[in-house]
């Protein structure tokens, strides 16, 4: 492990790379504070650059760079204008707006950088540990465990949408396989599904598709409701003082400690995620609080804005481990992140630690130098950077606009591409209209080739579908997904069922 | 019925196409060869046809019961506001982003971007012709300069009949 980081921080301090990390969670927290735009939409804008630059760890690190800036920055309108752009910093406006209210805007957002830094930090030391330890047990995978791990992942994600949405992230995971069979892909060497289009040979552009379902219905609905993204008041609060006072540091040092980890492993699991982890964070907390300090919650605490700040970003990191180490992604931008890698041609998994440590870690370190710049760096440029959020929109959505198919353009060279683009991110608005969530089908769009190769390569093996009894663990992780789609529903039948008997007994 | 089950009825649909293209029009093709493997083209796309069908199903008859009483966020997009919400502005934005693709070839990058900038801020209620125009200009320029000459990805700037 020693040899790894040495090897890692040789790779990270480079200066290209030093520039990646600095660059990317500049630009990070610059659009991450345009309410609306999320971080997967800042990513899959940025991904054609990270493609050029043609070395897959500096890619890798950009794009870190730009996810951490992304959450920063999200942070920064929650606290600021109580208009998280992100789900992930939703709880953040929870306590940091009424603070901003109250003139401690400089201390919240301060609060929530050291948060943030520990947050991450933390989450890269147990990364550290844990990715090497679990990719040790991976590389026993075979390709029959390896498709049973994929289908868990993806009914996870679906498991994880809440209640009454299992169904409906389900049928956006398929129609993400569904689209993912499209174009002629390696294992067969025929077109599928082309309808006889030229254009659709290759097959639907993931960055293109990315753009679609994140970037472009997000643009659109700040363009259909003008209030979206505005703050209540309409006003900028002034950023003043930065300090906060030594008992409040004493206050918020175990909610870090705690919430570090709690979100690293939270993130972990696929399908979680930041947005699970710091509302988690933030009801764990305020039920340890006592008192007082309770019931300052949701009034301007400042343990109520550290706990979902760290949570957040260990989460973040956390998510690192099944891309890393499986190369499976458990959210929305970790898929990103996958397609951004195997279009570097680099496929992430456990051979990545034994092929290509560079990139593994060099990854983990600009993790570090990722966070310690948006703490010294950024930090004190925030009073400049919020600047940005008094652009007049007029100007602001023709420029999202623009960037979103500028992204398609590039990563095809085709104006077809463009065309695409406009149909999908229609579409996508059509389903966020009806309350579809979108990340399961870019998720299965991602892993729908690798799931299609690898239940090939298993069935090829076994000369059918004798690999599920034949290999206990692909039997278990099978059964394990059933449960994951089938538990929500029946639970909530059964509180259904309990909640009549008490109607009936009225 | 609701949007969301006018997606799922249209999912089943699209599903049903899918999978007879899986299962009756795939397989006349394979060469013989290939037909003795365990997997075809067309497994995995049967599979997930009857799968898709199915999930649809479920969405589209109602099986699982949203939870009650948690209606949307004030400030999230909803449909039932749909009248207040500024769908010209937004219908006028995806025909110009059409028209950018079509005419991107064409007209050549540093004239098409430009008036998609001018005309973007334009629908959007913008009137402030001398800022517009030299704030899309400059930007132009610059995206260009940067894909081109940065990044090395070829970008014809000027219109078809004025060269390369």
């Amino acid at each position: 492990m020693l040899e790894g980081i040495m090897i890692g921080l040789s790779a990270a301090f480079s200066l290209q790379n030093l520039l990646m990390v600095i660059g990317g969670c500049l630009i990070g927290t610059f659009i991450g504070m345009l309410p609306g735009l999320g971080p997967m939409s800042i990513i899959a804008i940025m991904i054609p650059v990270a493609i050029s630059l043609g070395d897959p760890a500096a890619a890798l690190i950009l794009l870190a760079g730009v996810y951490y800036g992304a959450i920063f920055g999200g942070s920064t309108s929650s606290i600021l204008l109580n208009a998280p752009g992100v789900a992930g910093t939703v709880a953040t406006s929870f306590d940091g707006y009424p603070m901003a209210r109250k003139g401690q805007a400089g201390k919240a957002l301060t609060i929530a950088a050291v948060a943030s830094f520990a947050g991450g930090t933390v989450g890269a030391v147990l990364l550290m540990i844990f990715a090497p330890a679990l990719s040790t047990v991976a590389l026993l995978f075979h390709s029959a465990e390896y498709f049973a791990l994929m289908v868990v992942g993806l009914s996870a994600i679906a498991a994880f949408a809440g209640t009454g949405q299992v169904a409906k992230a389900l049928m956006m995971t398929l129609l993400g396989l569904i689209l993912a069979t499209v174009g002629e892909g390696a294992l067969f060497n025929m077109p599928r599904f082309t309808l006889g289009m030229m254009d659709l040979q290759s097959g639907i552009s993931f960055i293109t598709l990315a753009m679609a379902m994140f970037a472009l219905p997000e643009a659109l609905f700040l363009v259909l409701n003008p209030l979206r993204g505005a703050s209540a008041e309409g006003e900028t609060n002034k950023i003043t003082n930065l300090r906060f006072s030594r008992e409040e540091g004493r206050a918020i040092a175990p909610v870090i400690a705690r919430q570090s980890v709690q979100g690293f492993f939270i993130g972990v699991l696929p399908g979680a995620g930041a947005t699970i982890a710091s509302f988690l964070g933030y009801a764990v907390e305020r039920n340890i609080a006592k008192g007082e300090e309770q019931a300052e919650f949701g009034h301007g605490s400042v343990k109520g804005l550290a706990a979902p700040e760290t949570a957040n970003n260990a989460a973040c990191t956390g998510s690192f481990v099944p891309l890393l180490t499986l190369g499976i992604p458990g959210s929305g931008t970790t898929a990103i992140l996958l397609g951004a890698l195997i279009a570097l041609n680099v496929t992430p998994g456990p051979r990545l630690m034994t092929d290509t440590p560079e990139i593994f870690w060099a990854v983990i370190i600009s993790m570090f130098i990722g966070n310690l710049v948006l703490l010294v760096l950024n930090l004190p440029l925030i009073p400049y950077i919020a600047k940005i959020l008094a652009i007049p929109r007029n100007y602001l959505i023709p420029f999202i606009l623009f960037f979103t198919l500028m992204g398609a353009y590039i990563g095809q060279n085709n104006a077809t591409e463009l065309l695409i683009l406009v149909g999908l991110g229609v579409m996508a608005t059509i389903f966020r209209f009806a309350d579809y969530p979108l990340a399961p089908l870019l998720i299965g769009f991602i892993l729908g080739t690798m799931l299609e190769d690898n239940f090939a390569r298993s069935m090829q093996l076994y000369r059918g579908l004798d690999f599920i009894i034949e290999r206990p663990m692909t039997l278990g992780l099978l059964v394990l997904a059933a449960l994951l789609v089938l538990l929500p529903s029946y639970r909530a039948r059964r509180a259904r069922k309990r909640a009549q008997g008490v109607a009936d007994g009225d | 019925m609701a949007l969301d089950r006018w997606i799922a009825l249209i999912f089943v649909t699209f599903c049903c196409a899918y999978g007879y293209l899986a299962f009756f029009t795939m397989d006349q093709l394979l060469p013989p060869f290939m037909q003795r493997n365990p997997v075809w083209p067309s497994t995995f796309p049967k599979v997930l046809s009857v799968l898709g069908a199915l999930t649809g199903l479920v969405v589209l008859l109602g099986l699982e019961k949203p939870e009650a009483g948690k209606g949307p966020a004030a400030t999230d997009i909803n449909l039932s506001r749909l009248r207040e919400y500024k769908i010209g502005q937004a219908l006028m934005l995806l025909a110009l982003m059409v028209l950018y693709a079509l005419s991107l070839r064409t007209a050549g990058f540093l004239l098409a971007t430009t008036v998609f900038l001018v005309a973007g801020s334009a629908i959007l209620g913008e009137r402030k012709w001398h800022i517009m125009l030299p704030v899309a200009m400059l930007a132009t320029g610059l995206v260009w300069y940067l894909v081109q000459e940065v990044l090395g990805i070829f970008l014809r700037p000027l219109p078809y009949f004025m060269g390369t």
